[in-house]
């Protein structure tokens, strides 16, 4: 078969059995775009920003655990794409960015929508490549592929000059089965004799905690880290990127913990004497201030990505490999082991977790006559019997719904969490419900950051993906608005929107269905409604408490015990 | 403490700039670093003179390692090694000096390998030290240029870094 250049990466999409194509056609594209229009396969959607074609493929891929694919041009399209990369390679989030390019004879001339790619990517992708001859297309296409899924996952952007895309030099076209690089080789299985110093460890812990993280979810190790943890009855906590790896719902789950985790969550770790950390990397919003962070423990860290270990926090029993492979081999020493697990202590611990527990730290003011966002995402989570897929923007409307939804399965829980990428949200919604039609798909969002990305309802529109759009409307940057309050003497410097769009004008003016909820009594309603509506696009406006804060918090640079909880007084604020 | 890592990369465009990059971004530092092909074309090696704890020593050999284009790696000072540097040094000379200039390029070794009426370029390898110890010998008003390559090394012995 005689391929060009456009057609070689059309074709090697098909190979790799890709089903959507999120892009936006130029100038250094249009081979290739012609090339897509010759084919049924690859279904392509077009976003009405790169940002937002990013943001959705990158969402397919965080919900299904395939790649997620993206076309852009050069130039404005490759640079508007940049955000959107930046917040996969964060979350390490699999992902092939193809990016047009000048023609090779003009690369370096400043040509029109010229930038150099391969350099404005490179600190942040997992690896990107420069194909400047037709030869390279096929095998560079594979090896993207290929370093984008394995190992620790991550995007990778592969830059091709229109010149190398010319319909008229086709070349014989062979996809390569398999590649082999030989600087690159992920390491799986993890070292034996850790595995082993770590059960002993675990074994003899009186204050153990699990602390799982997205590595879990992305490793798939779901299944395995439920029997791993059902088999101690530890108790488990998640990073945010983790939710949903563990049962949120299961007794043995502390809740999220860092910034604004649980109580019992952050108390637990710092009591702790033994923390295995599984697929997590110790993050500045986990940790609080490094040199009080869990004083009295020792750390085993299962991570696939070596530089993740001992990057903050030195730990003790590093073990490198697969999350699934390592935990199974837990798994097999522990029910083989003759170590005798002291009782008595692990109940003691477990008394003290569940003192912590019965503080109820994520109460809030539920005889409130105003919205509290809290209690929208409470019902979401109840009229949607928590089987949604929720996605997110960034703010106080994320943790909201990461300390309310309650994530009982992995991959239903999408947010950008490493890069906190306002605008993620919707573009994400419509990626997650490509992926998954026939589910319930939520973005919970903000006004502020809703507008990031706003133009995406017409792509929702024109695919018919009837999301539901679920914004908590405080009128204000909520988060921002929470640290000037808690920080900066309540100056409210530039948090405050002064104009906001009439949110069900809008919606109907893309072809949406708007609504907006003023009163709590009308929460509940108003969504039975929108998700009886199957096949509707809802932007569900609330009108929420402008001053409502998100409880607990570790302020900045406190340590990860020293949390502010929410005083009473603090529901008078408004 | 300093670090001499050497690193056998593949010999492809930004390669260099994947490396140099990865040490601004993170905010490691870079005394010097050296690169050329190897025996073997397709890949390079560069040498990286750097410092700092052993902690970041080895965030650092780590992040390298994380680099696709990055084959293998060593840290030198983790063993025996042998290790030079290249020097040039652009010399004024009088009918007074000269003499006195060769003798001392003599005593490190140096070599000449351009004269002029008013200059010498001499050549000198060694570790990093020994050229120091040149330049302060010097007379300060008359080196006209100092031009270092940075140092490289090897481990001792029949083991080496290669595929």
């Amino acid at each position: 078969m005689e391929l060009s250049g456009g057609e070689i990466v059309v074709q090697s999409l098909i190979d790799e059995e890709v089903e959507f194509l999120f892009g936006y056609p130029g100038g250094a594209v249009l081979h290739l775009y012609d090339a897509i229009f010759h084919q049924q396969q690859v279904k392509h959607i077009l976003v009405r920003h790169e940002q937002g074609a990013v943001h959705a493929a990158d969402a397919y891929a965080r919900s299904t655990g395939k790649p997620g694919v993206v076309l852009v041009t050069s130039g404005p399209g490759a640079t508007n794409a940049v955000t959107g990369i930046a917040t996969a390679h964060l979350d390490s989030i699999p992902m092939v960015i193809i990016s047009g390019q000048v023609g090779t004879p003009v690369i370096g001339t400043d040509a029109f929508q010229e930038v150099d790619m391969v350099g404005i990517t490179r600190p942040c992708v997992k690896h990107n490549f420069l194909v400047k001859n037709i030869a390279d297309l096929a095998e560079t296409m594979k090896k993207a592929f290929y370093v984008a899924t394995t190992g620790r996952p991550g995007p990778v952007v592969v830059d091709v000059p229109k010149d190398v895309t010319d319909p008229s030099i086709k070349i014989p076209y062979v996809y390569p089965e398999e590649v082999v690089m030989r600087s690159y080789n992920p390491i799986i299985k993890g070292h034996s004799g850790q595995i082993k110093k770590a059960v002993d460890l675990l074994l003899n812990a009186k204050r153990p905690m699990i602390y799982s993280g997205g590595g879990v979810v992305l490793g798939e190790g779901s299944a395995e880290l439920i029997e791993f943890s059902k088999l101690l009855e530890f108790p488990v906590t998640s990073t945010l990127m983790g939710l949903g790896a563990y049962p949120a719902t299961d007794e043995q789950f502390v809740g999220m913990l860092g910034m604004h985790g649980t109580y019992e969550a952050n108390m637990s770790m710092h009591e702790s004497d033994v923390i295995i950390a599984i697929g997590a990397r110790f993050d500045d919003r986990v940790t609080g201030k490094l040199e009080e962070f869990c004083p009295y423990a020792k750390f085993i860290h299962i991570d696939i990505d070596p530089s993740s270990i001992s990057k903050t926090i030195q730990v003790d029993v590093p073990i490198v490999g697969q999350v699934t492979e390592v935990l199974r081999e837990m798994i097999v020493l522990i029910k083989s082991s003759n170590i005798v697990m002291d009782q008595k202590a692990l109940e003691a611990w477990w008394s003290q977790v569940n003192k912590w527990r019965d503080l109820h730290c994520l109460e809030y003011d539920r005889n409130s006559d105003i919205i509290k966002p809290q209690h929208v995402v409470e019902q979401l989570y109840e009229v949607t019997n928590g089987e949604a897929y929720i996605t997110s923007d960034v703010g106080q409307h994320q943790m909201f719904a990461a300390q309310f939804y309650h994530f009982d399965k992995p991959r239903r829980w999408i947010n950008s969490g490493g890069l906190g990428t306002m605008g993620f949200g919707l573009p994400a919604a419509l990626g997650v419900k490509l992926a998954h039609p026939d589910s319930d798909v939520a973005c919970i969002t903000g006004e502020a950051s809703i507008q990031m990305c706003i133009q995406e309802l017409a792509t929702a529109t024109q695919y018919r993906t009837p999301v539901k759009v679920i914004n908590l409307n405080n009128r204000y940057m909520g988060m921002v608005r929470q640290w000037q309050e808690f920080s900066y003497e309540s100056r409210y410097s530039e948090s405050y929107m002064d104009t906001i769009p009439d949110f069900v004008k809008l919606a109907e003016a893309y072809g949406h269905v708007g609504m907006q909820i003023e009163k709590p009594a009308d929460v509940r309603p108003a969504l039975e409604e929108a998700f009886a509506m199957k096949e509707r696009l809802v932007f569900m406006d609330f009108l929420t408490d402008r001053t409502e804060n998100v409880f607990p918090m570790i302020e900045a640079g406190k340590s990860h015990h020293d949390m502010k909880l929410r005083s009473p007084s603090d529901k008078e604020l408004s | 403490m300093r670090h001499i890592i050497s690193i056998l990369i593949e010999n492809e465009a930004g390669a260099l700039s994947r490396v140099a990059g990865l040490f601004s971004a993170r905010g490691y530092n870079i005394e010097s670093l050296t690169v050329a092909p190897t025996e073997d074309e397709t890949l390079s090696r560069m040498t990286v003179v750097t410092g700092g704890s052993d902690r970041v020593i080895e965030q650092i050999t780590k992040q390298l390692n994380k680099l696709i284009d990055v084959v293998k790696l060593i840290d030198l000072v983790e063993s025996t090694h042998v290790e030079r540097e290249l020097m040039m040094v652009k010399v004024k000379t009088s009918n007074e000096t000269r003499e006195e200039v060769k003798r001392l390029s003599d005593i490190f070794r140096g070599k000449i390998i351009d004269v002029t009426s008013a200059s010498y370029v001499i050549e000198m390898t060694g570790v990093s030290d020994k050229l120091d110890a040149f330049v302060a010998a010097l007379d300060d008003e008359s080196v006209i240029e100092v031009l270092r390559s940075g140092p490289m090394g090897m481990s001792r012995g029949e083991k080496g870094l290669h595929l």
